[in-house]
C-alpha cells in the first residue's frame, strides 16, 4: 500500500482563545502515532479528520482528497469521509448485538458487495467469530475493543483512527490486544493514526510519531528517535 | 313492572358506555397518530438544534398545558371556523372541521401534543450523541442515523410520551366541547359524563366515570412501564 499524505491546518475559535492545530504535510508510512499529554490536541485532531468537529478555518486533507477547506467552502459530512474511527469510549451501539454492530458500516455502503467475505476475514483476524450473536452489554473490555475495531474495519476506510485504544484496559489485556492491532497493520494494511500517551505502545505499533504539544508538532520522526 | 324498565335502562346505559368509550378511544388513537409526526419533528428540533426563536417555539408548544382548555378550544374555533383563516382554506376542499368528529381529533391532538413533545424531547436529549457521531463515521447518512440509532435508543421515552399524549386526549374536555360540541357524533367520554351530571343522571355519569378511570389507569400504568428501563 502506498503511503498516504495527511495534512491538517485548522483553527477552532478565534482571538486569544483560539485552538490552532498544525500537522504539516506528512507522508504516512502505515501507522502514524500522535503522542502527547492530555490537552495536546490528539483527540481534537481525530474529531476534525472524522468531521465530528468543524474548524473555524483551515484545511483537512487525506491523500488527494480534501475533506475540509474553509476558503473553498468544502466540508464533507462524516458519512462521506471514508475514515474509520474507534473512539476512546468505543460507542458500540447498545441496542444492537455484536454482528449488527460490526455490519452497521458495511450496510451503509450501497450494496455492500463483499460484506460477508470481509466479515469472515475481519472476524477471523480479530477472533470475534464466537461473539457475533452476543449483546454488546455482555462483552468483556477486550472483546468490546475487538468488536469496535471490527466495526470500523468493515467499512474499508481509507484511514483508521484509534483514540487511546488500550487506555481503558488493564495491563495484561493490553498485551493481548496489541497483536490484533499489529495484525490490522500487517495483514489488512489500512493506514492508521494511533493516538496514545504510552511511549511503549507507540514504539510497538507506529512507524512514525508526532509529538504534539498544545496543537503544535514538537517533534516528528521514528518512535525510537523522538520518544 | 319496575324490573323490565330497569333492565332496559341498564341496556341503554351499557350501550352508551360501549359506544362512547369506543368512539373516545378511536378519536384519541387518531389524535395520537396526528401527534406522532408533528411531535417527533418538534421534539427533535428542540432537542438537537439551536436557532433563533427556539425559546418562543418551546413556549408555544407548551402553551396548551397552561392556557385554560376552554380558551384553547375557542382559539381553535376561531381558526377552524368557516370564517377562520384555516377554515377558509379547508372550505373549498369540502372539509368541515368544527362540530364534526374531525374537531374532536384536532382538539385532542392539540391538547396532547405538549405532553408528547416534552417526553420525546427528553428522550432524544438522553441519547448519547457519540453514538450518532460514530454512526456517521461508519457511512450512515443523517436519516439512517436517526432511524437506526437515535430512534431505537429513544424508544422507551417516545412510547411513554405517546401513552401520555393518548391519555391526555382521552380525558380532554374543555377544548373538545368548544370545538366539537356535545352532539351524538362528537360526544366523548368526558363530554358525556358532564352532560349526564348536568342532567342529574348520576348513575349514568358514574358508569362512564368508572370506564374512564379504567382507561386512565391502564394508560398511566403502561406509560410508567415503558419509561422504566428493562
Amino acid at each position: 500500500m502506498n503511503p498516504i499524505v495527511i495534512e491538517l491546518t485548522v483553527q477552532l475559535g478565534d482571538g486569544e482563545d483560539a485552538f490552532r492545530l498544525r500537522l504539516p504535510r506528512i507522508a504516512m508510512a502505515r501507522t502514524l502515532a500522535l503522542f502527547g499529554p492530555s490537552g495536546a490536541g490528539k483527540t481534537t485532531a481525530l474529531d476534525l479528520v472524522a468531521g465530528l468537529r468543524r474548524p473555524d478555518s483551515g484545511t483537512v486533507r487525506i491523500g488527494n482528497r480534501v475533506l475540509f477547506d474553509h476558503e473553498q467552502k468544502v466540508d464533507l459530512p462524516p458519512h462521506a469521509r471514508r475514515v474509520g474511527y474507534v473512539a476512546q469510549d468505543l460507542a458500540l451501539f447498545p441496542h444492537l448485538n455484536v454482528r449488527r454492530n460490526v455490519l452497521y458500516g458495511a450496510q451503509s455502503r450501497r450494496g455492500a458487495p463483499n460484506a460477508s467475505e470481509r466479515l469472515a476475514q475481519v472476524a477471523e483476524l480479530l477472533e470475534i467469530g464466537g461473539l457475533l450473536d452476543r449483546p454488546v452489554g455482555e462483552l468483556s473490555g477486550g472483546e468490546r475493543q475487538r468488536a469496535a475495531l471490527a466495526r470500523a474495519l468493515m467499512t474499508e476506510p481509507d484511514l483508521l483512527m484509534l483514540d487511546e485504544p488500550l487506555a481503558a484496559l488493564d495491563h495484561s489485556l493490553r498485551g493481548r490486544i496489541m497483536p490484533y492491532l499489529e495484525a490490522i497493520r500487517d495483514v489488512i494494511g489500512t493506514p492508521m493514526i494511533y493516538v496514545s500517551h504510552s511511549a511503549d505502545e507507540v514504539r510497538r505499533v507506529a512507524e512514525w510519531a508526532l509529538v504534539l504539544d498544545r496543537g503544535r508538532v514538537a517533534a516528528a520522526g521514528p518512535p525510537s528517535e523522538v520518544l | 313492572m319496575r324490573a323490565p324498565a330497569d333492565h332496559r335502562r341498564k341496556a341503554v346505559l351499557t350501550a352508551e358506555l360501549l359506544e362512547v368509550t369506543g368512539f373516545t378511544l378511536l378519536m384519541a388513537a387518531l389524535a395520537t397518530l396526528v401527534m406522532l409526526p408533528a411531535g417527533m419533528a418538534l421534539a427533535w428540533l428542540l432537542a438537537r438544534y439551536e436557532f433563533r426563536g427556539r425559546s418562543v417555539l418551546e413556549t408555544l408548544v407548551s402553551l396548551p398545558i397552561v392556557v385554560p382548555p376552554v380558551a384553547t378550544g375557542i382559539i381553535l374555533l376561531k381558526l377552524l371556523g368557516r370564517r377562520g383563516p384555516i377554515g377558509q382554506l379547508l372550505e373549498p376542499l369540502g372539509v368541515e372541521v368544527v362540530f364534526t368528529w374531525r374537531a374532536v381529533v384536532v382538539a385532542m391532538a392539540v391538547m396532547g401534543l405538549p405532553l408528547f413533545v416534552r417526553a420525546a424531547r427528553a428522550a432524544f436529549e438522553q441519547v448519547d450523541r457519540r453514538y450518532e457521531a460514530i454512526a456517521g463515521t461508519l457511512g450512515a447518512r443523517p436519516w439512517r442515523v436517526f432511524l437506526t440509532v437515535s430512534l431505537p435508543l429513544a424508544r422507551r421515552g417516545l412510547l411513554a410520551g405517546l401513552v401520555l399524549g393518548f391519555s391526555r386526549a382521552v380525558g380532554e374536555f374543555g377544548a373538545t366541547i368548544m370545538l366539537a360540541g356535545s352532539l351524538p357524533g362528537t360526544r366523548t367520554l368526558s363530554v358525556a359524563i358532564y352532560r349526564h351530571a348536568e342532567l342529574g343522571n348520576d348513575t349514568a355519569a358514574m358508569i362512564l366515570i368508572a370506564g374512564s378511570v379504567a382507561i386512565a389507569f391502564a394508560a398511566v400504568y403502561a406509560a410508567n412501564r415503558f419509561a422504566r428501563t428493562p
